[in-house]
């Protein structure tokens, strides 16, 4: 496929297209030639051992993290220097990060309603009805007026997911979203991203909940060292892992 | 024992000179922010042309005593004829715009390490998920790391602001009738430095106090919607190992 035609957005193929993706920190390769192809809806889980590249190669796809070589294209628009593509793109995916990083000197509802109407453009009146009906999708709207210093954990979490789905996005990509969780909040957090796969969204999440993957993954992709060691469906992946090094992950997750 | 009668008959000049002390404080303190957001954000840039002349300037100026930075603007640069036949010298001719001038650049390298050291502290995490959610380089300034660094400065920034306002007094030594310049000149009227200077230093105080006692209820205010005192606490016990599975 030409860079031109990925430009223009007449790409068949994938929502998110990787081809020979590397990153370098100093002297370390965090992506070793990653190619990667997401179909519109599709549910990607992201597992590996830590340090394997997985959150430099989600945080890529919204240019959190820039690449340095190969090529990314998301929803038709190559990832490169130009701000108007970088733009276009965060426009249409969503994050949730570990740390949930919520803004601490805003309300919950301020939280989710900053974006719409910086970037979309909502006036306060819509930006609030938009941002009251996700916050009650993650059950969480009768603490809209609270800080998110005075929620937990979980709770933070939702708000956060809330927050990017404010922004209707058409990607949303997940950072390890239950790693920070004290584990009775885990369930809360993992409902909600099932809800959120019900609804047709495309979804790549890093995470280590395997009854997570199998409940709603399309495709487990294992990686090691920067680069996609094996993927499949969960199915296939939890029975029959190919490679030795996806079994001695798998026997550490799984119990 | 003190003589109340000339501690009373000075106060209300000494008052007079209180006013161009708030005047002076109030101007070199504008000056001081004005020019330190831009030199803080370039203190932290990662281009060397841009963090290193504001490391220096910031460097050589802590580096100066402050009353030597008003002589060079006051009594300096009235040397070079340039600087005489300028349409500024009206500005540098006179000693209230030279304090401005000198005690404002002086300000501006104090304020902009108090600025640079708050941005910095806003931790990346804010930052990232601003970009991700779409908002520009300026709008995630504006409402993330601008607000959270208001925050993290104010407890350094008050004690520049009380700094500043004991340093107005230098005004006195180049003619200025500032709070210190009035009660040196009530002295040679009364030769009763006692009464005087004492009399000048508790309206110091008073100033130097109330505002340190307002803004202290300012931080109280801002820092509201972040109570994390019991969570902090609870934040601090470690991890128990071996915890059940979900």
């Amino acid at each position: 496929m030409s860079v031109r035609a990925m430009e223009s957005g007449s790409s068949e193929g994938g929502t998110v297209v990787m081809s020979a993706v590397t990153k370098r920190f100093g002297s370390f390769a965090a992506l070793k030639g990653i190619g990667l192809s997401v179909d519109r809806g599709e549910k990607i889980v992201i597992c590996g051992p830590s340090g394997s590249g997985k959150s430099t190669l989600i945080r890529c796809i919204n240019r959190i993290e820039k690449h340095d070589g190969g090529s990314i294209v998301v929803e038709g628009c190559l990832l490169d220097h130009r701000l108007t593509n970088i733009e276009k793109v965060r426009r249409e995916v969503g994050m949730v990060f570990q740390s949930f990083n919520l803004f601490p000197h805003m309300t919950v509802l301020a939280n989710c309603m900053l974006a719409p109407m910086l970037v979309r453009g909502l006036k306060a009146a819509e930006a609030e009805e938009v941002a009251i009906s996700y916050l009650r999708r993650v059950r969480i709207a009768d603490q809209a007026a609270k800080y998110p210093s005075q929620l937990s954990g979980g709770q933070q979490q939702r708000v956060a997911i809330a927050r990017a789905m404010c922004m209707k996005p058409k990607i949303m990509l997940l950072d390890e979203p239950t790693s920070a969780l004290d584990p009775e909040m885990v369930k809360e957090v993992l409902n909600t991203m099932i809800e959120l796969a019900g609804d047709g969204m495309t979804m790549i999440c890093v995470t280590h909940e395997m009854g997570f993957a199998r409940q709603v993954a399309d495709r487990v992709i294992f990686m090691d060292d920067g680069t996609i060691v094996e993927e499949g469906t969960p199915e296939q992946f939890f029975r029959q892992p190919k490679t030795q090094r996806a079994r001695d992950f798998l026997s550490q997750v799984l119990h | 024992m003190l003589d109340f009668s000339i501690m009373a008959d000075a106060l209300p000049k000494l008052l007079k000179g209180a006013g161009m002390t708030g005047r002076l404080s109030i101007l070199i303190l504008l000056l001081g922010m004005m020019l330190a957001v831009p030199l803080a954000y370039a203190r932290n840039a990662k281009s060397v042309w841009l963090h290193g002349p504001a490391s220096i300037y910031i460097l050589v100026i802590r580096g100066i005593p402050s009353l030597l930075q008003v002589f060079i603007v006051y009594y300096g640069l009235g040397q070079f004829g340039f600087v005489r036949n300028s349409v500024l010298w009206p500005i540098f001719r006179d000693p209230f715009w030279c304090v401005i001038i000198a005690l404002g650049l002086n300000s501006a390298a104090y304020t902009a390490e108090i600025v640079a050291g708050a941005l910095r502290q806003v931790p990346k995490g804010l930052v990232e998920a601003a970009q991700a959610l779409g908002l520009s380089w300026l709008q995630t300034q504006r409402k993330v790391t601008i607000p959270l660094a208001v925050r993290a400065a104010l407890p350094a920034y008050e004690n520049e602001i009380i700094l500043t306002i004991k340093a107005t007094s230098l005004a006195s030594t180049i003619t200025l009738l500032d709070l210190t310049g009035a009660a040196r000149l009530e002295v040679s009227n009364t030769f009763a430095p006692y009464e005087v200077f004492l009399t000048a230093g508790a309206i110091y105080f008073s100033i130097t106090t109330s505002l340190s006692w307002l803004l202290r209820r300012l931080e109280v205010r801002l820092s509201a919607d972040h109570r994390n005192e019991e969570r902090s606490v609870k934040e601090f016990q470690p991890v128990l190992p071996g915890v059940p599975d979900h």
